[in-house]
């Protein structure tokens, strides 16, 4: 079989048959039920919403996520296939179905990065058009659809880049052959991708202008666009709620011999505390989703209010999902901070305990100020209170984890490969981000500087400093372990160099625009808010950060193409997945090990985290 | 610690950068003009949150880029640094002190939020009220007119009463620092003290669909005497027959007594850009379709373009017109032929209303 040939029998282009056949099938499903009871067949929403559901199904069936489980319900028994697809090359893996949990983390990663660039690309059109007042190339709508999409698509990345991180790294670094539902943990990455289909539609069926909130009134007026976003969103919700239940059977289930809670890698419990978040929250914003579809759809009454319908209701289940879910985002992040800090400053992690319980603080936390997100929203003013004071705690976890990196760095013996750029990076940036959260939690400030662009300079420093910064440092740092090549180490210094000032000159900028009284979500803005200078330097500082991802995945590709192998444990560090070669065996490792001392005791002599169960003798 | 100097240096170091880096985000971070009493504790508020951000900042960044380029690796050196695992002591100090900071702050918070919300002596109502796209102001108390500019006298502590007809609004002048979404179905309030005279600008702050961004009203803080001079103009009752047509034009252009949406909320004077095209220069000019072809802006166009709003649509507008105008205009019309018993055409005044209008 040639290459292309195998890409057009690949599980991703039978998916998107399968959709487009699925969607095809319930819009005239629909549509003939309509013309049969004599209905307006003008009308096509109901056909478009009932074919996209069918959509969904259509692309899991063709993509073949679904083929073990239809054989069980009739009763076939189907081993766990492992490998490439019979008579196909052993690259062929990853574009296809396959349940290793590698081959999924890596169709995670590369999925999350072309979404990242489909969502940073929506970004820099529309910041070039705000680099200037007046309307230049887009409408006011071509303007509100970008914005809306780079919103949810640029979630939909980052929750594809934690699946990647969280799927490559915990059992490797739990010891484990796999995640404990091989199956289960294909249907969550296959099933995201129907989502991301359905949210990037929806742009060119009308478009849609209610930003990722999708607040109602404005989301029921919408254009027919906003319905494919809401089922969108809806579905990707499956694969969190799907993903989440398998990481936490995983860890509990499945650790190494004498790896106990507090001897688990740092990573584990970040992603352990994420894990709880998507598990118990998602479901509240799907729910607020299907309200406003079957709201629009069959014209159930939820949100408006000329009919008795309550719009403030819809905020409160958005935000109880969509603020924890921001530390879905940045806990793995931070978690990766952690991780890597150590190795680079060749010093135990300090405070090992108290960083892990206050990811779990930060998740905890996390469900109790989501109504911060509603302070000028016109609820209740004895609820203000309570939220602002909830808000404000999120800050001391937030801190615990910053003064204990920085005890982790003093007096160490720091080295600044690519990974450790990205990470110091990321404490920079989260730290912009941190310190300039508390302004917006306090309710007097926040009334100032509520939906205005400080908003939009906070929020992009948590999220770069608590994911982008770090997913970057991971990629790089494990890269050898993934691809066995080493990157270019001077590319990724470029990359960090670009990316770092231009990020920070980004944010500082958005929010120096928002206190001079720039709002968010807006497509043209007043020149005489004295904003002008600020906006051109924004808007170069957003495409030098495009450049510079563009040249770290031009060093991914050309790296894996170097003949050279990188060194098995080129960072020295202590943790499992490194102390065996390259590649890793399909079910990680070959002899299991035992867990016998802490995973970040660097500079104590003849210290040992893991070590390899000695094979019984035959006969024992 | 097992070297004091080091500890020494950074905190020095810390505590001289602290204070040109306020200073330095003070100039960067500059806030609009304070033009109303609630400004005044919410940018002491202000003040307070950036010498938390200048020292946060600097506590950080000294530590981390001094470890950085002091705890550096030498060449050659593959040896691990100090096993030093935890500090208990530590650990409680920079759990405990941020609490009682941030506790500190909700406080601050509260005690100024109970401020701002609570009700001042004889206060000025005002309903206002959002709709895609436009701002209306109605004066209950001086006998209910209704105005497209919000005016307000100033040293006049006035409490909004807010309520949107269609999706979600918000009610943001920067210079006054306060910001109340207008939810439907729902009254709202924001107070607010006007406390320097001159021309703001409201701008709604929450998504609202296609021409949020140009979702905005002018406010005018007046003196007292400009204020009951708007006030006794706003509510004289007009003699139709006794005005121009340019006169009625203007009056309908703004909205006048009539509780239509007024023109001025999407179509400016000045050549601003609202939701409309502009009506500065707009008779007899050429506009480009969004079908790409062109029109003359004469008598029917505009008759057409306020009877059937969304026939021709100009480029890069969006069709955004209400088409309520054929029932509303011919409704006024004929209480005026019942009042005054003269007919008149209001398309015709706003037409030569426009004629005024060169640039």
């Amino acid at each position: 079989m040639n290459t292309l040939s195998i890409w057009l029998t690949s599980a991703y282009v039978r998916g998107l048959i399968g959709q487009i056949i699925g969607t095809a099938v319930g819009f005239g499903f629909i549509t003939a039920i309509r013309a049969v009871m004599g209905l307006d067949t003008s009308n096509i929403e109901p056909a478009v919403v009932f074919g996209a559901l069918i959509g969904v199904p259509g692309s899991l069936l063709g993509a073949g996520v679904l083929t073990d489980w239809i054989k069980w319900i009739f009763g076939k028994k189907t081993p766990l296939r492992h490998g490439a697809p019979e008579g196909k090359p052993e690259w062929s893996r990853y574009i296809n179905v396959d349940v290793n949990h590698k081959v999924i983390g890596i169709q995670y990663g590369f999925t999350s990065v072309l979404v990242l660039l489909i969502g940073g690309f929506f970004a820099v059109l529309f910041r070039i058009e705000l680099a200037a007042p007046g309307m230049q190339y887009l409408t006011n709508d071509n303007f509100n659809t970008l914005f809306s999409a780079h919103g949810i698509i640029m979630i939909a990345s980052i929750l594809l880049g934690v699946g990647a991180m969280v799927n490559y790294l915990v059992p490797l670094m739990i010891g484990a052959s796999d995640m404990a539902f091989p199956r289960l943990n294909a249907f969550s990455y296959w099933v995201g991708i129907p989502a991301v289909v359905l949210i990037l539609s929806g742009m060119f069926v009308g478009g849609w202008d209610t930003g990722w909130v999708g607040y109602p009134p404005l989301s029921l007026r919408a254009p027919l666009g906003v319905q494919l976003f809401l089922l969108g969103f809806y579905i990707n919700g499956l694969s969190s709620i799907a993903g989440s239940i398998n990481l936490l059977v995983t860890v509990t289930t499945m650790r190494a011999k004498g790896m106990s809670l507090f001897r688990m890698p740092i990573f584990v419990w970040a992603a352990i505390a994420a894990s709880i978040i998507q598990f118990t929250a998602t479901q509240t914003v799907g729910m607020a989703l299907l309200m406003v579809v079957t709201e629009r759809t069959i014209g159930l009454n939820f949100f408006n209010p000329t009919t008795g319908g309550n719009p403030i209701l819809y905020q409160h289940l958005f935000w109880f999902y969509s603020h924890p879910v921001v530390y879905v985002f940045i806990l793995p992040g931070l978690g990766v901070i952690s991780e890597l800090l150590p190795v680079f400053s060749r010093k135990p992690l300090f405070g090992y305990k108290w960083i892990a319980l206050s990811s779990l603080g930060i998740a905890f936390v996390g469900f109790l100020v989501w109504a911060h997100h509603m302070f000028t929203s016109g609820m209740n003013d004895a609820l203000r209170i309570p939220f602002m004071i909830s808000t404000m705690f999120v800050a001391i976890p937030t801190g615990v984890k910053f003064f204990s990196w920085m005890a982790t760095m003093w007096e160490g013996k720091l080295s600044f490969e690519t990974p450790m750029l990205f990470v110091l990076g990321s404490i920079s940036v989260f730290l912009i981000g941190g310190v300039t959260g508390p302004i917006l939690g306090t309710i007097p400030t926040d009334m100032h500087l509520h939906d205005s662009y400080w908003v939009v300079g906070h929020f992009h420093s948590t999220m770069f400093g608590g994911f982008v910064f770090p997913f970057f440092a991971a990629v790089y740092y494990w890269y050898p372990k993934i691809s066995g090549k080493m990157y270019k180490e001077s590319l990724g210094k470029l990359h960090f160099w670009l990316m770092t000032p231009a990020f920070w000159l980004m944010s500082l900028g958005q929010m120096r625009a928002g206190l001079l009284g720039m709002r968010r979500r807006i497509a043209d803005y007043d020149p005489a808010l004295g904003v002008e200078t600020t906006q051109v330097l924004v808007t170069v500082a957003a495409l030098v950060i495009g450049w510079s991802v563009l040249i770290m995945v031009y060093n991914l590709i050309s790296s894996a193409r170097s003949q050279k192998m990188a060194a098995t444990n080129p960072w020295n560090s202590r943790s499992p997945e490194w102390q065996i070669p390259y590649p890793v065996p399909e079910f990680n490792y070959d002899a299991p090990f035992e867990v016998v001392g802490d995973p970040y005791d660097y500079g104590l002599d003849g210290s040992k985290y893991v070590q390899t169960i000695p094979m019984p003798a035959v006969g024992d | 610690m097992r070297n004091r100097n080091h500890i020494i240096n950074v905190t020095a170091l810390v505590f001289i950068v602290t204070v040109p880096l306020y200073y330095l985000l003070r100039a960067i971070y500059a806030l609009p003009q304070a033009a109303s009493a609630e400004a005044v504790p919410i940018d002491q508020m202000f003040t307070g949150h950036f010498i938390a951000i200048a020292f946060l900042f600097s506590l950080i960044m000294v530590f981390m880029l001094y470890s950085a380029f002091v705890f550096r690796r030498k060449p050659g050196d593959d040896t691990d640094g100090p096993h030093i695992h935890s500090n208990t002591a530590l650990e409680i100090i920079w759990t405990v002190v941020p609490t009682f900071v941030v506790l500190g702050f909700g406080i601050w918070g509260t005690v100024t939020l109970n401020d701002l919300v609570s009700a001042k002596e004889n206060e000025m109502t005002i309903e206002v009220t959002g709709q895609q796209w436009s701002w209306s102001f109605a004066y209950p108390e001086q006998e209910g007119f209704s105005s497209p500019t919000l005016v307000l006298p100033v040293d006049q502590p006035v409490v909004l009463k807010m309520g949107s007809k269609d999706v979600l609004h918000s009610f943001w002048v920067p210079e006054f620092r306060v910001k109340q979404d207008l939810v439907p179905g729902q009254e709202t309030t924001l107070r607010i003290t006007p406390t320097e005279i001159g021309d703001y600008k409201v701008r709604c702050a929450e998504i609202c669909g296609t021409a949020h961004s140009t979702m905005l009203a002018d406010v005018q803080v007046v003196s007292a005497a400009e204020f009951d001079a708007f006030v006794e103009e706003r509510t004289q009752a007009p003699v139709y027959a006794e005005m121009t047509p340019e006169e009625r034009g203007e009056m309908w252009y703004t909205g006048g007594e009539a509780d239509w949406a007024s023109c001025a909320g999407c179509h400016s004077l000045d050549g601003t850009r609202l939701a409309g095209p502009s009506w500065l220069g707009l008779y007899g000019r050429t506009e480009e379709l969004e079908d790409g072809t062109t029109i003359t802006a004469d008598d029917d166009y505009i008759r057409k373009s306020i009877f059937e709003p969304n026939a021709q649509i100009v480029a890069t507008y969006a069709p955004a017109m209400p088409a309520v105008f054929v029932d509303t205009f011919a409704a006024k019309e004929a209480e005026i032929l019942a009042n005054e018993g003269i007919e008149i055409d209001i398309v015709d005044d706003l037409i030569a209303f426009i004629q005024t209008l060169e640039e």
